[in-house]
């Protein structure tokens, strides 16, 4: 237990205070200034809520409320954060839509602003003003942030899935290089096992990591859930072709995996029962933060997902679109914010404290030194730019949110590897599925 | 009372309307007092259930009304291999997990019944696991059954009686024998504890009297305790199958309906469709279609607290 004097009361004071002096005052001069010059002036008097989802590395959450910190004393803009479970924001930002009440601000997943786009506030001139400014936005943050030429959120990050594995279990297995064809992989997978020092990947109801990793083996071997104009083509041989490589690659894999969540193979990495795994940057930074952990955090590093048949990479990462309700009161203080959160200045040192979580979408951040000051960093900074987008060739809507929400593509996969189903009977249960969801 | 009473003796002065009339009429009385109660269970209980079913008839999304689209929900679920297989493992999970928590709990119950030393603590030990949050328990069950670490694997490795980690929750029946474990373990104490009350009621003279006329203590428990326990067996069990059939916390937490649906409940799935997925329409069709199993449940409760044969023993139908 610490016991308070007044002394250590005196000290801590002093601290703060010379913390201030370096951060503080600079930080809020230049947001002044901005505040001066932005092409937004808030509202008189405007205060606004904000729902984001649940941050899961601690750094990036104490820097975004110093952001916004540093936006108000800049505005007199108070905004109130709120945070719920990444797949909780949905559901509330819908409700919110239908009812036209709840916060002026979302900051949720993948397609949610397609959910309802006539209620998202037009944010063109945001998205504009930044694109310009930043280097231009890439490709599949276009596709999540516009709907027609109207932009209707602000595709602030992705959060990348990327290959994490053990260096010296996988060059004992004659692998100095991580594979980049999916073959390749194969071949590693069953070396690692060979070796026991085996990988794996959720084949559990884990909405990130499961989706993630089912979505790049189908379309990396040619298959799709729809076409462009939202038909269902599931049925295909491509996706017999997928399946018939995620048994074999499950059949590599270390036991357990249909019963995984998003949380079991980061444990299990952890722990030192898995080599391989599909994850974000999270398994690395608790390494290096929990000093028993430390040789597994020099041990390992990070890949992208290898390229099959389609011959180009194939890859699903997490999208955070922010969009304003067309029902607040203070849609300019809304389109300031988010103007200021993607600022450089802010930018830089919120990506930074992400420590790689997060991945910009503008192409002026591939500078942030995050990507290059660790090298087990770097692939992560692709993950904007190799990504495909929720639905694939199909749109991002309601429909590939829902088919992504509802399991259909991982049970399909599921049900084949862990036997339950041919590979006919499961693409068919999935076909049925799609249908149902795309009818 | 007595001034309701002069009042609606006295002849109505002219000028009165109906409602000044029906504000002190003795018969309304009753109907006034009985508002409040109405009012909440009309609001809290019918509106929502009433609006669940119009939604299963509706092609509503989150953030959307919909329209009426007649039974097109039902007839895509219908055809649905996923849901069908969430009613099979709903009936499952209710049957198997009902049954054993009854027979466990009334095992416990006449166990905590005799007179044991440290009666009270072991009473209080028996409701653990019901007064822990489900969330708590299925995190730690979750553990339990990992794939990694779990306990029970790591303990018969060591014992040398397996060699490979058991996969609990990634087998399609392991899993569903898990999840039913896990909801009977949790479910006990609260069938025991309602026994036992039910037990204490029992006056101990019927005891003493078969006692003396010679009873074996099977006769006594056939013949006197079950008897007398049957009304409050058909009200605990009526509640534990409800509870069982609307599970939603554990499964979620333990395998989110996973592997390939083998644990999925109509619970589950509804909510999995509705909320996650968007689709309100059908999530309240797969809610609306858990109706005709819970009422087929209370009928049989209702209709079996009415007969006397159920209350007061075999004979006295």
């Amino acid at each position: 237990m610490t016991i308070i004097t007044r002394r250590t009361l005196l000290g801590s004071a002093t601290a703060a205070v010379a913390a201030g002096a370096l951060t503080g005052p600079a930080l809020l001069d230049w947001a002044k200034a901005w505040a001066q010059t932005a092409p937004w002036k808030p509202e008189k008097g405007a205060t606004l809520s904000l729902l984001r989802w649940k941050y899961f590395v601690q750094s990036e959450d104490d820097q975004f409320v110093k952001l916004i910190d540093a936006f108000t004393q800049a505005t007199g803009v108070k905004v109130t954060i709120s945070r719920e479970s990444y797949e909780d924001v949905q559901p509330k930002a819908s409700v919110a839509a239908n009812t036209g009440a709840g916060q002026d601000m979302f900051w949720g997943l993948y397609s949610l602003p397609h959910l309802f786009p006539q209620k998202c506030l037009d944010v063109t001139d945001v998205a504009d003003y930044l694109g310009k400014k930043y280097g231009g936005w890439v490709e599949s943050a276009q596709k999540y942030g516009k709907s027609g030429n109207k932009w209707i959120a602000i595709p602030v990050c992705y959060s990348g899935n990327m290959l994490n594995y053990r260096i010296d279990a996988s060059n004992k297995a004659g692998f100095s290089k991580f594979p980049t064809k999916t073959d390749e992989f194969l071949e590693y997978a069953k070396a690692m096992k060979k070796n026991n020092t085996p990988g794996g990947f959720a084949l559990g109801h884990a909405s990130g990591d499961g989706n993630a990793w089912v979505h790049w083996c189908l379309w990396a071997n040619g298959g799709n859930v729809v076409d462009k104009n939202d038909k269902v083509i599931i049925n295909s041989p491509e996706t017999e072709k997928a399946l018939t490589y995620s048994k074999q690659l499950f059949e590599n894999m270390i036991p357990g995996t249909a019963s995984w969540n998003d949380a079991s193979n980061n444990k299990a990495f952890l722990a030192g029962e898995i080599y391989w795994t599909g994850n974000g940057i999270s398994i690395y930074a608790a390494a290096k933060k929990d000093p028993t952990k430390n040789d597994i955090a020099k041990d390992m590093d990070h890949a992208v997902w290898p390229i099959g048949p389609a011959g180009k990479p194939t890859e699903l990462h997490l999208m955070y679109p922010i969009l304003a309700m067309t029902y607040t009161k203070y849609p300019q203080a809304c389109k300031a914010l988010m103007a200021f959160m993607l600022e450089a200045d802010q930018f830089n040192k919120w990506l930074e404290a992400s420590q790689g979580y997060l991945t910009h979408c503008l192409n002026a951040y591939d500078k942030n030194p995050i990507w290059t000051s660790d090298p087990k960093n770097t692939v992560f900074g692709e993950a904007a730019k190799r990504t495909l987008t929720a639905g694939g060739l199909g749109s991002v809507g309601e429909k590939a949110a829902a088919a992504i929400s509802d399991f259909v593509v991982l049970d399909m996969f599921a049900s084949f590897c862990t036997g339950r189903e041919d590979a006919k009977g499961a693409i068919k249960i999935a076909e049925r599925q799609l249908q149902r969801i795309y009818r | 009372m007595s001034d309701l009473a002069i009042n609606t003796s006295k002849p109505v002065p002219l000028g009165t309307t109906t409602w000044d009339r029906l504000k002190v009429n003795r018969n309304w009385v009753s109907f006034w007092f009985m508002l409040p109660a109405a009012a909440f269970l009309i609001l809290f209980l019918a509106y929502p259930l009433g609006l669940g079913v119009w939604l299963s008839f509706t092609d509503a999304r989150i953030g959307r009304s919909g329209i009426f689209i007649g039974l097109e929900n039902y007839e895509w679920l219908w055809d649905d291999s996923t849901f069908w297989l969430s009613v099979f493992n709903t009936l499952l999970y209710t049957i198997v997990a009902s049954a054993v928590k009854f027979a466990v709990g009334l095992y416990l119950a006449l166990l905590l019944n005799e007179n044991l030393p440290f009666k009270a603590l072991l009473r209080a030990v028996v409701l653990i696991p019901f007064i822990v949050p489900t969330v708590l328990s299925a995190i730690a069950f979750w553990w339990i059954y990992d794939a990694q670490f779990s306990i029970i694997s790591w303990s018969l490795r060591h014992l040398g009686l397996i060699s490979g980690n058991i996969d609990f929750l990634g087998d399609m029946w392991n899993a569903r024998w898990s999840v039913i474990f896990a909801n009977i373990w949790r479910g006990v104490p609260f069938v025991a504890i309602t026994l036992l009350a039910g037990l204490q009621t029992v006056s101990p003279s019927l005891y003493e009297a078969a006692t003396i006329d010679g009873a074996s203590r099977l006769q006594i428990f056939r013949h006197i305790t079950y008897p007398m326990l049957t009304p409050i067996i058909a009200v605990v069990m009526t509640f534990s199958v409800l509870f069982t059939f609307t599970d939603f916390q554990l499964i979620w937490v333990l395998t989110r309906g996973g592997p390939v649906n083998a644990t999925q409940l109509m619970a589950t799935l509804s909510y999995q469709r509705a909320i996650l997925s968007g689709q309100l329409g059908e999530g309240a069709a797969i809610s609306t279609a858990m109706i005709p199993f819970l009422l087929a449940a209370i009928l049989i409760s209702w209709f079996g607290l009415q007969r006397r044969k159920w209350q007061q023993g075999e004979s006295n139908d």
